[in-house]
């Protein structure tokens, strides 16, 4: 029963969560509501100093991250960001599962761009494994499809959850409709709209389905439009400039001091990303523009990513162009993942040729089977790192291995973690809303800060 | 309260007990308590597609002194308990909990030193939604059966003598393990013996 | 427990059995398995493609600034395309500043840092691996650093490439290891008050037995593993 009142043992009167106490600074004053008095009664000629809490549960924060704000009546003096609120512990816990079921866990870090994350750690795995010549091309491309698809949901989010937060309401309703879109093609692809651990080491756990090809063409036209919805919506919306126009600024030599990439980055006016200048799963054979502006403000990171949808669309496109027949695991029966699924009779999907063949027709392929999913495969001893251009920036997987079946240590570099840290550059001196603005430009996912 | 606490057990209370069960369904308010990927199922449940605008429940009231359902979507790290209790706290009573997703109902995949194993040992909680994460059409499933909770949920009299036969049902109530469930149980004496 | 032509440094651990089981549980005959666990050893010169060129630039700045580079690098390994250099910790911040000012070298980037706890290393325990990225010249490195268990202390490189300030806060938060020098080491994933530092090996997984109807099934960390 969640209805029943409990009487609390303290003082009646006495919130367990305000009070005062004091520091070696001074009384430090907690105020929780209804009780300005204390502050009120306080001796005068004390240094007043105003810390507000934007807590992690907080509508406009973009996740549970913590701000804590010094303010000089509506001027932000001190801005601090405090993080730690999603941390899961997946890095430890991947120690003691195999190195497949590493993509399961790995998947749900930055859960906005699931395929980034374990494309991430699949390029590292194949690096140790020394693989990553033999993967299939159709593969690659069908890795290069889900993630930028996945791009073009991620920024739909970030659209839509940026656009709520400063009180673009209509954005979130047009971006989350869109993003359903791209939802029924993961689910219809890989059988889940989110965290789906598709992409395993040696090549993507199966194959597109029969009418995937021409689902995912139909679909694009219909995204196309949709999204000039909200770009038109906002480009140019004198309102939405005058919130994000010189707000959120960070200059080219800011951003290299603290290590940022990303759109913000590209906001800065550097065109870096990797997908050009350290190609990876076929790239380099795609043609699309990097969008790069120089107002280093949030409007311009908000332009890029509008205009980088459109340039994932067309490397969607030319990803269905080039996909030729051809297998999705590597060839290698020692590492290739052995099940393969199908919607079968009960809905369920399990695979009853492949049930059949390892049943009745292949000892060895029971064999393989049994030992790849129970024990999985060994990786030599090593370190790799591999780095993907996520939507957010730089994300690099650091896997360690010992040469055993578990990882050995796997550490991700995720990029809203280094640019978090942009928070206190770009908020000081700033008023209390345009925080907001600044963290929604840096779209962090609190999931991958704290992994 | 207010009169249903002070109404006797019977047909008035009874009918007092529907109208609000009806009144509070019909306007749930959840409370922002998004916290990892089930959040993110959560906002697309309150998207154009999967609307729970049609429940009255498309405000998600930012401050827990407006809120009665608090949907905790997403794994519980240590550091996030507290808060979610003082959260809990601050919602007015009558409240209710859904813990969305496996990582709220019971840890999930992350059985380790990070996540709390289920809110339920932080918040009390009404409804359980395994899912990783769950589908939207789920979510509003879980939704739906809080509705009819509410709508059967008993005031004044009635509540007191209910909740006096929860407690003992549940001081009763046997512990998991000694429960049975598709496990076989083993016999107790063997049908074989070496010994004959 | 070295093998032929494999030095002392890289000999990790030792890895006995194989699932994990001690005891009688384990009927299969491979419980009385040892073997070495051995990274990729030092690699020799030519390293080939453009190492050969990084490393020359560091060794001429290293001089440049009385460093002679024998003392402060420790080996080179080359492996599976990429560069380590295993740097000794006390030279570390100076190393850092070449590798971001040399014009040859220019690595405007630090992505981070990673611990890695080695309980079996001895002397050599904690790793601390920096991967570097030049965008001027499209480069990739790593840099990685050891300390002592007895003395987890690292210089910290936040003077020079300032992204590295939360990253070595997680680091200290996970592993220990203190970074002499940074502006404030504080705990920033875990709770303040949290002790232990969870991600080295010796720090359990924490996980709790999973109960179902008449069975448990233990924690991660307590179950069969395949070695």
């Amino acid at each position: 029963m969640s209805n029943v009142t409990y009487t609390s043992v303290e003082t009646p009167g006495e919130d367990i969560y305000a009070g005062s106490y004091e520091t070696t600074e001074g009384t430090i004053y907690n105020l929780a509501g209804g009780d300005w008095d204390t502050i009120a009664a306080a001796p005068e000629g004390e240094k007043e100093r105003i810390v507000v809490n934007m807590g992690p549960q907080h509508p406009s924060t973009h996740g549970v991250l913590r701000l804590i704000l010094e303010l000089d009546g509506e001027t932000v003096t001190d801005a601090r960001c405090g993080i730690g609120y999603l941390h899961t512990g997946i890095e430890k816990n991947m120690e003691f599962r195999t190195w497949v079921q590493g993509v399961t866990f790995v998947t749900r870090m930055d859960y906005l761009t699931p395929f980034f994350n374990e494309a991430a750690y699949c390029l590292a795995v194949e690096k140790l494994l020394g693989i990553t010549e033999q993967i299939p091309e159709r593969a690659s491309v069908i890795r290069v499809l889900m993630m930028e698809l996945n791009r073009v949901s991620s920024h739909l989010v970030a659209l839509a959850t940026g656009g709520m937060e400063l009180g673009a309401l209509t954005a979130m309703t047009f971006g989350f409709r869109e993003r359903e879109l791209v939802l029924d093609l993961f689910e219809m692809v890989t059988g889940l709209r989110m965290n789906s651990a598709f992409i395993r080491p040696g090549g993507v756990a199966q194959d597109l389905p029969a009418d995937g090809e021409k689902a995912i063409r139909d679909t694009l036209p219909l995204l196309r439009k949709r999204m000039k919805d909200t770009a038109d919506l906002l480009i140019d919306n004198a309102i939405w400039m005058g919130r994000t126009v010189d707000v959120g600024y960070l200059d080219l030599q800011g951003c290299m001091a603290l290590g940022i990439t990303g759109p913000v980055l590209r906001s800065a006016g550097l065109p870096h990303d990797l997908r050009k200048s350290q190609p990876y799963c076929g790239y380099e054979t795609d043609e699309f523009d990097v969008p790069t502006q120089t107002y280093c403000d949030a409007y311009g990171r908000f332009l890029i990513r509008i205009a980088e949808m459109h340039e994932s669309l067309k490397i969607v496109e030319q990803c269905l162009d080039r996909l030729a027949p051809g297998p999705v695991m590597v060839e290698d029966k020692k590492i290739a993942w052995p099940a393969q699924l199908a919607i079968g009779a009960d809905g369920q999907g399990n695979s009853t040729e492949h049930i059949k063949h390892i049943m009745s027709e292949s000892m060895e392929a029971l064999i393989h089977h049994f030992k790849l999913v129970t024990e999985g495969f060994t990786v030599p001893p090593g370190q790799a790192y591999a780095a993907v251009e996520s939507p957010r920036g730089e994300l690099g997987a650091h896997v360690v291995s010992a040469g055993g079946t578990r990882p050995y240590r796997v550490h991700f570099r995720d990029p809203s973690f280094n640019n978090l840290q942009a928070t206190a550059a770009m908020s000081e001196g700033a008023m209390v809303a345009d925080v907001i603005a600044a963290v929604a430009s840096i779209d962090p996912v609190m999931g991958g800060v704290d992994r | 309260m207010g009169l249903e606490e002070k109404l006797p057990s019977g047909i008035l209370l009874t009918s007092v007990e529907k109208v609000a069960g009806y009144a509070r369904k019909g306007s749930l308010w959840p409370a922002t308590f998004g916290l990892a990927c089930c959040a993110i199922e959560m906002m697309a449940t309150g998207g154009p597609r999967y609307d729970i605008a049609r429940f009255g429940m498309e405000v998600f009231r930012a401050s827990p002194r407006h809120a009665d359902l608090m949907i905790v979507a997403g794994r519980v790290s240590q550091k996030m308990a507290p808060v979610l209790r003082q959260i809990y706290d601050q919602m007015p009573n009558p409240k209710w909990v859904l813990a969305m997703g496996v990582c709220a109902s019971s840890g999930g995949m992350f059985n380790n030193y990070a996540v709390v194993q289920g809110v339920d040992h932080v918040v009390p909680v009404d409804m359980y939604l395994p899912g990783c994460p769950p589908r939207p059409e789920m979510l509003i499933d879980a939704i739906l059966k809080i509705h009819d909770q509410i709508q059967d949920m008993k005031l004044g009299a009635n509540a007191r003598a209910e909740m006096l036969e929860n407690e003992q049902l549940a001081l009763a109530a046997p512990s998991i393990l000694d429960k049975e469930g598709l496990l076989r149980r083993r016999p107790r004496t063997p049908r074989w013996s070496p010994m004959g | 427990m070295v093998p032929d032509g494999v030095s002392e440094l890289d000999v990790i651990g030792v890895r006995q059995g194989s699932f994990n089981i001690a005891g009688s549980g384990d009927t299969s005959g491979f419980g009385g398995l040892v073997s070495p666990i051995v990274m990729p050893g030092p690699s020799e010169r030519p390293y080939g493609g453009w190492f050969d060129e990084v490393a020359d630039e560091i060794e001429l700045s290293l001089q440049a600034r009385n460093l002679p580079a024998a003392s402060v690098i420790e080996k080179v390994v080359v492996d599976r395309g990429e560069i380590t250099f295993f740097v000794h910790r006390h030279h570390l911040v100076e190393f850092a500043r070449v590798l971001r000012d040399e014009p040859g070298l220019r690595f405007e980037m630090c992505m981070g840092v990673n611990g890695v706890h080695y309980p079996e290393d001895a002397g050599r325990e904690l790793h601390a691996c920096y991967p570097f990225l030049s965008i001027t010249h499209n480069r990739r490195i790593r840099v990685e650093v050891t300390a002592p268990d007895a003395d987890p202390h690292i210089p910290s490189i936040v003077g020079v490439y300032p992204s590295n300030d939360w990253h070595e806060r997680e680091t200290w938060d996970f592993f220990g290891i203190v970074f002499d020098g940074h502006p404030s080491l504080t705990r920033i994933e875990m709770p303040d008050d949290w002790a232990g530092h969870p991600q080295r090996k010796d720090y359990p997984l924490g996980g709790i037995p999973v109960e179902y109807k008449g069975a448990t099934i233990p924690a991660p960390d307590n179950r069969r593993a395949y070695n």
